[in-house]
């Protein structure tokens, strides 16, 4: 059987196994990227929550065979335990992360929402996180957190911004 | 598990042919959860997801032709579908969501024949058509002979869904409805849903009427007897609930872990008489 190729976190990768492998799997156990966590394993929680070519997927639902040729991107590509991404500085700013199980998942599909140069819009966060459950009951302190992960309207005009000063 | 991974039509219709018993696969979002319990070890699956003519979706001079591996974000994306076809623009934003979305495909919804398949009330209404494919050729269903039960197409074994088309209405409708009633917004099985299309004659008689629900059937189920009430009617508040009186003749929900039969009844009768009624309101 010929290997399966793709790119996880913009390096190439390969894998040999079973073809419907799952994705999950494949991440957290042959590549050994145990940033992303399995919840519920049938599709509903989004804990699992990768990009795949740009777009929020559950990894738990995508058998290896069908990452082929594609980039696929975990929390690991995000920032370090050093140096965290604006976002997931955000997230410890203003309590978006509880028990942390559904973090990664939360911080891949709010990456992907946050590429879309979207505005500041408390339902807009809301109904692009849908996907992704939080048994903490959490979701105001993570809503704020990807509200203030969102790039800084730049003022107008320079003397607005001076009289605001 | 035997995966095949046929590049084009012809080689997966060549590939249910040789092997008899395999599962299509498309977005795997049903399926994948099939296989993550253990219910298909030992199965051959088809690949479908590199055939990508079949992820098309393509405006005809008199329909829109969906490709059978569109997903439902890529339906909700699309212009002439946001135009012309509203109703299931509105249905696919409700499956799931993002994650389901960007994966699940139009035609794995339809082969998956679940009674609670988001896109079939607006597929309904909309007169869509299913284009079929397998080792004895093409063939056309429409939507109401594709469905034989709970998970259960009339399609053969070994057929594969190509595309589903939709033909455009000779003039827009006057009226429209799409209406999902779940536990909660997203992430949700339904308890019901319903779609409508409505045209109204110059002289505010009912015109044509189209009107599916989902959820309350083991299949979708257009309301043929309240269409055939209503057509040619003027809509007063009597009419609307003689209309409503009719919905256990063309539906016949049941008490299950996600609703009632009488909960059922009654908000496809609200959701019926608030399309009919909307003017009035």
């Amino acid at each position: 059987m010929s290997a399966i190729k793709f790119k996880v976190n913009g390096k190439p990768a390969s894998f040999s196994g079973a073809p419907f492998r799952r994705l999950l799997d494949v991440l957290r156990e042959d590549l050994g990227l145990t940033g992303t966590k399995e919840g519920c394993g049938e599709g509903e929680c989004g804990a699992c929550t990768v990009l795949l070519d740009g777009e929020p997927v559950n990894a738990c639902l995508i058998p290896v065979c069908q990452a082929e040729g594609r980039a696929v991107e975990t929390v690991e590509s995000l920032g370090t335990s050093k140096k965290l991404s604006a976002l997931q500085a955000c997230f410890l700013d203003k309590g978006g992360a509880q028990c942390g199980i559904c973090t990664p998942g939360m911080l891949m599909t709010a990456t992907a929402y946050l590429r879309e140069a979207p505005k500041a819009d408390d339902a807009a966060v809301r109904q692009a996180l849908a996907g992704n459950l939080c048994r903490c009951t959490g979701y105001q302190h993570i809503v704020d957190s990807v509200l203030a992960a969102l790039p800084r309207p730049k003022p107008a005009k320079k003397r607005s911004s001076r009289a605001r000063k | 598990m035997r995966v095949l991974s046929p590049s084009d039509a012809d080689a997966a219709v060549a590939a249910m042919r040789d092997n008899p018993g395999a599962l299509a696969l498309a977005g795997g979002t049903d399926l994948m959860v099939s296989w993550n319990v253990g219910a298909l070890n030992g199965r051959t699956v088809v690949d479908l997801s590199r055939i990508a003519a079949w992820r098309r979706i393509e405006m005809g001079p008199a329909s829109v032709r969906i490709g059978a591996l569109a997903t439902h974000a890529e339906i909700q994306r699309h212009p002439a579908l946001r135009r012309h076809f509203p109703l299931l623009v509105e249905a696919c934003a409700t499956v799931g969501a993002a994650q389901i979305q960007n994966r699940g495909t139009l035609g794995g919804n339809v082969a998956n024949a679940s009674p609670a398949g988001d896109s079939f009330p607006p597929l309904a209404v909309y007169e869509a058509k299913v284009l079929c494919v397998s080792g004895s050729g093409r063939r056309v269903l429409p939507l109401d002979e594709v469905f034989a039960g709970v998970k259960k197409t009339h399609l053969a074994a070994g057929e594969l869904i190509e595309a589903i088309d939709l033909p455009l209405p000779a003039r827009p409708p006057d009226r429209r409805f799409f209406r999902k009633v779940g536990s909660r917004l997203a992430q949700t099985i339904s308890k019901a849903m319903g779609a409508g299309l409505l045209w109204l004659g110059p002289d505010g008689r009912v015109e044509d009427i189209r009107v599916a629900f989902g959820s309350v059937a083991p299949t979708v189920r257009r309301l043929r007897r309240a269409e055939a009430l209503l057509r040619g009617q003027p809509l007063t508040p009597e009419l609307a609930a003689e209309a409503v009186a009719l919905l256990p003749e063309d539906v016949s929900p049941i008490d299950d872990i996600r609703s009632t039969r009488a909960y059922r009844l009654r908000v496809c009768g609200n959701v019926l008489r608030d399309f009919l009624l909307e003017d009035a309101r």
